[in-house]
């Protein structure tokens, strides 16, 4: 039987009330979101804070808008709610394509898309997907709000910007015209994490490339990014030996480990064919040719 | 702490140490067998309760954070006129073996049919795909949610609307 160790429990009625109850317990509390991944920790004494900080409650973090030419998604948004947003699948359909492979449908009636951030684990999808999209994350803390680029905010495994005081409050994505985006996943069953995973986001102009964002999972790649793939596409034509030239890049620069998941080859040659095919789905999706 | 969950319509209020998971508090603090304790790990799915409606794995939920809330596990899904259609469904096309899964795929089951009264095999197997049967029943279990939603249509009761 597994259980966790004992800890204090408090239940944040607001944002600012989480944050003081943070300085409150100080370093050993932790905020609980959808606990997916921090109970399992808990069960497994991984994780042993002495204060868990419920923010279940906390209804103004559940949100997706669109203001000011972004996509906002709040930080307490489930899984299940990201993945039927029209809003955001409408803009980018990349969100529904890994959501869809995330856990099961069950764990994604419960866990968080600020849960999932902050976790910060190396084989996590949402982090390839934001970093693809160059999302911002809004962070509140007791000096009130600031804003880390997404391509900033793992500072290593399990490891973020978010300080011991400070919650992640909302994720920012810039809508544009002439997109297309897509996330293509391998996983060895349903509900696992990824083999390897890439995410890519691309505009065009006529057939050019004007920009594009790549992100990967699973495969070591420095905070979830492919920026010499990205480098090598800007400014070229959107022609298929282009895309397979850039998931080309894209293998060489990642540092994949063998695990039991699989061996170190055969993760760098998915981290290629994936960015490749998720160019690929992304560019006929900004001709409008694919949903 | 105190904490008053309503489960399957009824008000319980206990007193609960924090790290009491609600599958636990379920079963041990309400007497609600009902709902089975597997892997701990949030992978199996036999714990799988409706919390406010939707489906949630209760070996990965603190019984604390279901305090205002509402939860309905297998006991609540018969009513006063006989068995959930879902229920009767599992029954006559076989969809269960040894039962260890069963009151998970049921409460599972129930809240797709709520939502979308005619899914594809497809659907179902999708909205099952976090439980595991190591009977190997699925393609029994997926013939019973269609007799479920089928029996459904052919009475005029939306996706076999919950009697209780």
């Amino acid at each position: 039987m597994q259980v966790p160790a004992q800890f204090e429990y408090e239940r944040a009625t607001s944002v600012a009330h989480a944050v003081a109850l943070l300085q409150r317990y100080g370093p050993e509390s932790r905020l609980l979101a959808g606990g997916h991944s921090l109970i399992p920790m808990m069960k497994l004494r991984l994780a042993n804070p002495e204060t868990l900080i419920d923010i279940n409650g906390l209804d103004e973090l559940r949100t997706i808008s669109l203001e000011g030419g972004e996509l906002r998604l709040g930080a307490l948004v489930r899984h299940a709610e990201l993945m039927a947003s029209a809003v955001a699948g409408e803009h980018f359909p990349m969100f529904r394509d890994a959501e869809r492979v995330i856990a099961d449908p069950v764990v994604r009636n419960r866990g968080t898309v600020g849960g999932s951030l902050c976790q910060a684990d190396p084989n996590e999808d949402l982090s390839a997907v934001f970093t693809a999209l160059r999302a911002v994350a809004v962070i509140e803390g007791v000096d009130g709000r600031r804003t880390v680029p997404v391509r900033e905010f793992h500072v290593g495994p399990y490891q973020t910007v978010v300080g011991d005081t400070e919650i992640l409050v909302e994720i920012r994505v810039s809508v544009r015209p002439g997109g297309g985006s897509a996330y293509t996943k391998v996983e060895r069953r349903a509900g696992d994490w990824a083999v390897a995973a890439a995410g890519a986001a691309l505009w065009l102009e006529g057939e050019r490339v004007a920009d594009v964002g790549l992100g990967l999972t699973a495969v070591g790649a420095d905070h979830f990014g492919a920026p010499q793939a990205e480098e090598f596409l800007r400014g070229a034509p959107a022609t298929e030996e282009n895309f397979a030239e850039a998931g080309r890049i894209a293998a060489e620069h990642c540092r994949p480990v063998a695990d039991q998941r699989g061996p170190e080859d055969y993760k760098r040659h998915l981290a290629g064919e994936l960015t490749a095919r998720s160019l690929r789905r992304a560019a006929a999706r900004a001709r409008g040719r694919e949903a | 702490m105190q904490i008053t969950v309503t489960v399957n319509g009824v008000e319980y209020t206990r007193d609960v140490e924090p790290r009491l998971l609600l599958v636990h508090f379920l079963r041990d603090e309400l007497g609600l067998t009902g709902t089975h304790w597997g892997c701990d790990t949030s992978n199996c799915g036999v714990c799988v309760v409706l919390l406010d409606g939707l489906p949630a794995k209760s070996c990965t939920v603190l019984a604390v954070m279901a305090d205002g809330h509402e939860v309905r596990t297998v006991e609540g899904l018969a009513g006063a006129d006989g068995l959930d259609p879902v229920q009767q469904a599992f029954s006559d096309m076989h969809g269960l073996q040894c039962g260890f899964c069963t009151p998970g795929m049921l409460l599972t089951s129930r809240a797709l049919l709520d939502r979308n009264p005619d899914p594809s095999p497809a659907e179902i197997r999708e909205a099952i795909s976090g439980q595991v049967c190591r009977c190997t029943g699925y393609e029994n279990i997926v013939r019973a949610v269609r007799a479920a939603a089928d029996r459904a249509a052919e009475a005029g009761t939306a996706a076999g609307t919950v009697t209780s």
